[in-house]
């Protein structure tokens, strides 16, 4: 439904790079994430693909059009869930679903099934501005209007940024009936734990592209193996193991550390832990999160 | 020891909405305590109200030993101040943000100059004393900030989801320095969407429509409500929440 081809796109006149050599599709009713910080380039491939940018080098395709050649096709045919909410905020709930309505020809009875899940949650408040709305309850709106034409792919730019734990979770419910449904999702997120909840992703830093895989063979293809410790003072426990000769790498994760060696056997570690004074410290192997995939190839 | 923030039945009331209902909670000095609620919880409220810039309705709140009806002031020259939205001037370099800041807590030269090196230090952005803020990268941006609001040596920073954005090694680099300052006795009162920091903190806090829903070490929540992590046991508490933002 969506291909890349060796994309690569600069800014101001070729000094700054935003995406080099992206290559990658995505196939029909397939959700894809792409996980990344910001400036990853992530909102760049979004405004490629939604031709409402031009690509210096590289050709691309959403549900087979060409992104220049067929710019008008794909608009008609596509959702887009920009990052900073395209909704109008001096229009109420339902003001702003009727223009998008509107502006692709169709109605909010026409299609109201795909987006009835969603708006029976704003419904109530349809009359309220939506300049004047939460940060949940916006989400849902943006989702509403770019789905309201019936698009066969949906292009969500960081829809659960600054939203709650609670939002956030029944946003991933809802795009779940939308992919039974046959949409094709591309969505991007700097919630590492999102990226679970995707049929494949792509890891993206600094305009490069470090993996694409599914969640668990990013996770089956951790290289080395991965304990967790646990106990004692917390920070302290960090800087004693950061400061251990055979620690490769530690992060806190959690309550616990995630510590990879430069040796998986490693019998002195728990000696040396005890010899800093930590008492009752825990060491399990565990399986790596992608978070966790992430850090290492940051670390390349 | 005497703790750096106290309230008892701190209340907020906008017309017949309560924001915030009769919060009691004591944070000790050098603390990191997490606050977490769902958005539109009150947390906004409550944080507000702890740096002097909103008046309560009823009930009664000291930081660092100034009461907030009546010693805003005193308050807010004790505080540190950090949001992911707003903390620091693009235009200005990165010397430029840490005396401007200095300058407006009433630094002296001398003192801001000696501070502006130790930051720098710390931070490693000694090459980019000169570089305006709004060329360095987002992750940077953060760890300034975070600096910058410790400029004054407060005894209590406030962090408005500090973090957003961030690849997840910064993210820690962040809480390193977060660890650090609470090491030297800095209180840090913080709040975040990401559910691994809340494991950070000593303590943590989960708001639920106005009211604190539950108060303890994260280790201990997790056991009371028999679940593995903080996520769970914040779904569990904000799912039940009946008003809408």
């Amino acid at each position: 439904m969506i291909t890349l081809n060796n994309i690569k796109k600069t800014y101001n006149k070729g000094t700054v790079s935003a995406v080099q050599n992206i290559n990658f599709s995505v196939n029909k009713g397939e959700i894809f994430g792409l996980i990344g910080p910001d400036g990853a380039g992530k909102t760049t491939l979004f405004r490629i693909l939604t031709t409402l940018l031009l690509a210096d080098e590289g050709t691309a395709t959403v549900n087979g059009f060409d992104v220049v050649k067929d710019y008008g096709k794909i608009r008609d045919c596509v959702g887009y869930m920009p990052g900073k909410f395209s909704l109008y905020q001096d229009l109420t709930i339902e003001e702003n679903l009727n223009f998008f309505a509107t502006v692709f020809g169709t109605t909010i009875r026409e299609n109201y099934h795909l987006i009835k899940d969603i708006y029976v949650q704003i419904e109530p408040f349809k009359n309220r501005r939506a300049g004047k709305l939460s940060g949940g309850m916006k989400q849902k709106l943006a989702l509403c209007c770019a789905l309201i034409h019936k698009p066969v792919v949906l292009f969500l730019d960081e829809p659960t940024t600054g939203v709650d734990v609670v939002s956030r979770k029944e946003f991933w419910e809802m795009l779940k009936r939308l992919k039974a449904q046959g949409i094709t999702i591309l969505v991007s997120t700097a919630y590492m734990d999102e990226a679970k909840l995707c049929d494949r992703i792509a890891l993206i830093q600094k305009g490069k592209i470090l993996s694409i895989e599914t969640p668990e063979k990013i996770v089956e293809s951790f290289p080395v193996k991965l304990f967790a410790i646990r106990g004692g003072k917390a920070y302290k426990l960090l800087e004693d193991m950061r400061a251990f000769n055979g620690t490769d790498s530690c992060f806190a994760f959690g309550d616990a550390l995630h510590v990879t060696f430069k040796n998986d056997e490693n019998n002195t570690v728990l000696q040396y832990l005890d010899s800093k004074g930590h008492i009752g410290v825990s060491i399990e192997t565990i399986t790596p999160t992608v978070e966790d995939c992430f850090i290492r190839l940051l670390k390349k | 020891m005497r703790p750096v923030i106290k309230t008892d039945k701190l209340t907020k009331r906008f017309g017949a909405f309560v924001a915030a209902n009769e919060l009691t909670f004591e944070v000790e000095k050098g603390e990191i305590f997490g606050f977490l609620g769902a958005n539109g919880a009150g947390k906004t409220t409550a944080m507000r109200m702890l740096c002097g810039l909103l008046m309560p309705s009823s009930g009664k709140a000291t930081i660092a030993g100034f009461d907030v009806y009546t010693q805003t002031d005193q308050i807010k020259r004790r505080i540190g101040y950090m949001s992911q939205k707003f903390s620091l001037y693009d235009d200005l370099t990165v010397t430029e943000n840490i005396r401007f800041y200095g300058g407006i807590y009433g630094m002296e030269i001398k003192e801001i100059k000696a501070k502006t090196l130790e930051l720098l230090a710390e931070l490693q952005l000694e090459k980019e004393a000169k570089t305006l803020v709004r060329d360095l990268p987002l992750g940077w941006k953060q760890k300034l900030a975070f600096s910058v609001s410790l400029v004054h040596s407060p005894d209590i920073v406030f962090l408005d989801e500090p973090t957003g954005g961030v690849d997840p090694v910064t993210r820690r680099q962040f809480w390193d320095l977060i660890y650090h300052a609470a090491d030297k006795g800095v209180t840090v009162f913080v709040t975040t969407h990401y559910m691994d920091e809340a494991e950070y903190c000593n303590r943590v806090s989960i708001m639920v429509d106005g009211v604190i829903a539950a108060l303890d070490s994260p280790a201990k929540l997790k056991k009371k409500y028999g679940y593995d992590n903080i996520e769970d046991v914040f779904y569990e508490l904000a799912r039940k929440a009946k008003r809408s933002e």
